[in-house]
């Protein structure tokens, strides 16, 4: 009797073990990623400025959000930056992975090249592109050197040109890495069909344009994804590069939230303004992680 | 094997194959010299004094090197307040990553076995609550967890930032070792606990000697991670514990009077050197982790 209950509790003990060693994970999943994000999104309709105050005021931080210049121009920058980013490093690293699958020599010499920017911080990104853009001693000079003597390159200090500084300087950071997810891509297809192709006398182009291209979908989709979430996470680059500057050109919704919150105390429509940021994000991610995780159960 | 390479197996005879291996050479090495520009123009710069740089361009390389760039960035460059230079800055950043990495990573392996050798009901769910962990915008939890840190008395501390570096990289680490531990037939586990094996033994002998290409990838997904990290850092930690990248743009971005770009360089390329490092010599394992975060095993 007595060794049959050891035994039952010590099977009990065995199911909750395994339990046991993903509370704290859990626990902190719990805490630091829901509880927080929904102490946020409460903040947002309350009056907080400097410390949380739970004095309810509905929808006003959303209306005094998207009646804020500052926010307006936040937005209209991560649809340019956003946008411009996103096709930009897209048609680079499907074009540097078609040249490097071409069955080159030194292949590893080039990969290693187009994709070591992506180890460096978005800070030392900035501080570099800080540095070539910088008008006078930059790539305005070095242009001159080379004999074209009027050439005037002041985007950095220009409150139009600015944002496309960031974009410049985000697509040299992330191009490579959207490179390896296409040859990745490539090598995966399945090269019978290929050579069926070529067979009935398609020519090379014709096989990208019509066969690998549409067979990469999928990768179009998930460099479509992560470049989406770098682009509304974008932070540090804008930072270090610009400082959001001149004036607020350069405002993102990443920066716009942390100065309103931590410099401006104006904590409510701070963290309205991270709430919106976490709409648009989930906007994204949700489908994708839904149907990859879908796709799993089916493969 | 490439998609192209049959291509011009097919078509090695023609005439027009040599212009087109030309043209491919052609633009992958101007597409090459571009990425390797600025670290080119970093590099020389460092090297040079201001009255070099003044007068010569992004490019020229340096006529009479000196380290003396490298040293005021490391030893005397003035960051807010103290000009004590980066390496003070650069060990909190050391203080700060090798416990975070180590912990995450540990717990990303148990997290990885627990949810694919030992499930549960609503296991999937539960994986697929921590995933999305990884994609939020971390602007929405900045403001709770500054209260937090305060309330716990960790408020800009190293302590702090190594539980926030913890909290959001153990869903990646969880990610990783999941997407391993799935494809570890179960039967090498059902065979250990016939033999009599418990959770831990299981763990140990069996899964943990396997692992050991899961773990250099997460090591350096979480390494450079937490290495480059600027938002939490600039958020949560004081003056005493500022990782390295927040105090890089303090100084590059809060010096007053004339710009001293050698300075900046070196700053920026000391800043950079763990992670390039590991970057080069680990090349191989880099990708695989970037591409593992990227696209879920």
């Amino acid at each position: 009797m007595a060794a049959t209950e050891r035994m039952a509790g010590r099977r009990r003990l065995a199911n909750a073990l395994p339990l046991f060693v993903l509370s704290p994970s859990l626990l902190m999943v719990t805490i630091g990623v829901y509880g927080f994000m929904l102490f946020s999104v409460i903040l947002s309709f309350t009056s907080s400025k400097m410390f949380p105050r739970f004095v309810f005021t509905g929808f006003d931080q959303y209306e005094r959000l998207f009646t804020n210049p500052r926010w307006g121009v936040a937005v209209q920058n991560i649809f340019i930056f956003g946008g411009l980013y996103i096709v930009f490093t897209t048609i680079l690293g499907l074009g540097l992975a078609i040249l490097i699958d071409q069955r080159i020599r030194a292949e590893g010499a080039f990969r290693t090249i187009f994709l070591y920017p992506m180890a460096l911080s978005f800070i030392v990104t900035g501080v570099i592109w800080q540095w070539i853009l910088n008008p006078g001693l930059g790539l305005e000079r070095l242009v001159q050197s080379w004999g074209w003597e009027s050439f005037s390159f002041k985007w950095l200090v220009d409150p139009q040109m600015a944002i496309y500084t960031v974009v410049i300087a985000g697509v040299w950071q992330v191009a490579g890495f959207v490179m390896a997810l296409f040859l990745a891509g490539l090598r995966g297809i399945n090269t019978e069909i290929l050579s069926a192709a070529r067979m009935d006398g398609a020519p090379t182009h014709k096989i990208y344009t019509r066969i690998i291209i549409p067979a990469l979908r999928p990768v179009f989709l998930t460099a479509f994804v992560v470049e989406a979430h770098l682009a509304i996470k974008s932070y540090d680059l804008v930072v270090a590069l610009t400082k959001g500057g001149p004036g607020f050109a350069t405002e993102l919704p990443s920066t716009f939230m942390y100065t309103t919150t931590f410099t401006r105390n104006e904590m409510g429509l701070g963290a309205a303004s991270a709430t919106v940021m976490l709409m648009t994000l989930a906007a994204i991610i949700i489908p994708y992680l839904y149907s990859e995780l879908r796709h799993e159960r089916r493969g | 094997m490439s998609v192209a390479a049959e291509t011009v197996i097919l078509r090695r005879s023609g005439s027009g194959v040599n212009l087109a291996r030309f043209a491919v050479y052609a633009l992958l090495i101007v597409a090459a010299a571009v990425f390797l520009a600025p670290l080119v123009s970093m590099v020389f710069t460092s090297l040079k004094s201001m009255d070099e740089i003044r007068a010569g361009n992004l490019l020229s390389p340096p006529t009479a090197i000196t380290l003396e760039a490298w040293q005021t960035a490391w030893n005397s460059a003035c960051i807010s307040v103290s000009c004590a230079g980066l390496k003070g800055y650069f060990l909190n950043s050391i203080r700060m990553v090798v416990p975070a990495v180590l912990i995450s990573v540990g717990l990303g392996a148990l997290n990885g076995y627990v949810l694919t050798k030992w499930r549960f009901r609503g296991d999937n769910l539960l994986f697929g609550a921590m995933m999305f962990g990884c994609f939020i915008p971390f602007q929405i939890v900045l403001i709770p967890m500054a209260f937090t840190l305060g309330k716990i008395g960790l408020a800009g501390t190293t302590a702090g930032l190594v539980l926030v570096h913890v909290l959001y990289g153990v869903c990646f680490t969880t990610l990783f070792f999941r997407n391993f531990y799935v494809a570890v037939p179960d039967e090498l586990v059902k065979a250990a606990r016939m033999d009599g094996a418990g959770f831990w033994q299981i763990f140990t002998r069996v899964l943990l000697p396997i692992s050991w290409p899961i773990i250099v990838v997460s090591v350096i997904w979480q390494f450079t991670g937490i290495w480059n990290d600027f938002l939490f850092g600039a958020s949560f930690a004081g003056g005493e514990s500022q990782p390295i990248t927040v105090a890089l743009n303090n100084l590059v971005n809060t010096s007053t009077g004339v710009k001293l770009y050698n300075v900046d360089m070196a700053g920026a390329m000391i800043t950079a050197a763990p992670t390039i490092l590991i970057y080069l010599f680990l090349g191989r394992f880099f990708l695989r982790g970037l591409m593992a975060g990227a696209v879920k095993g």
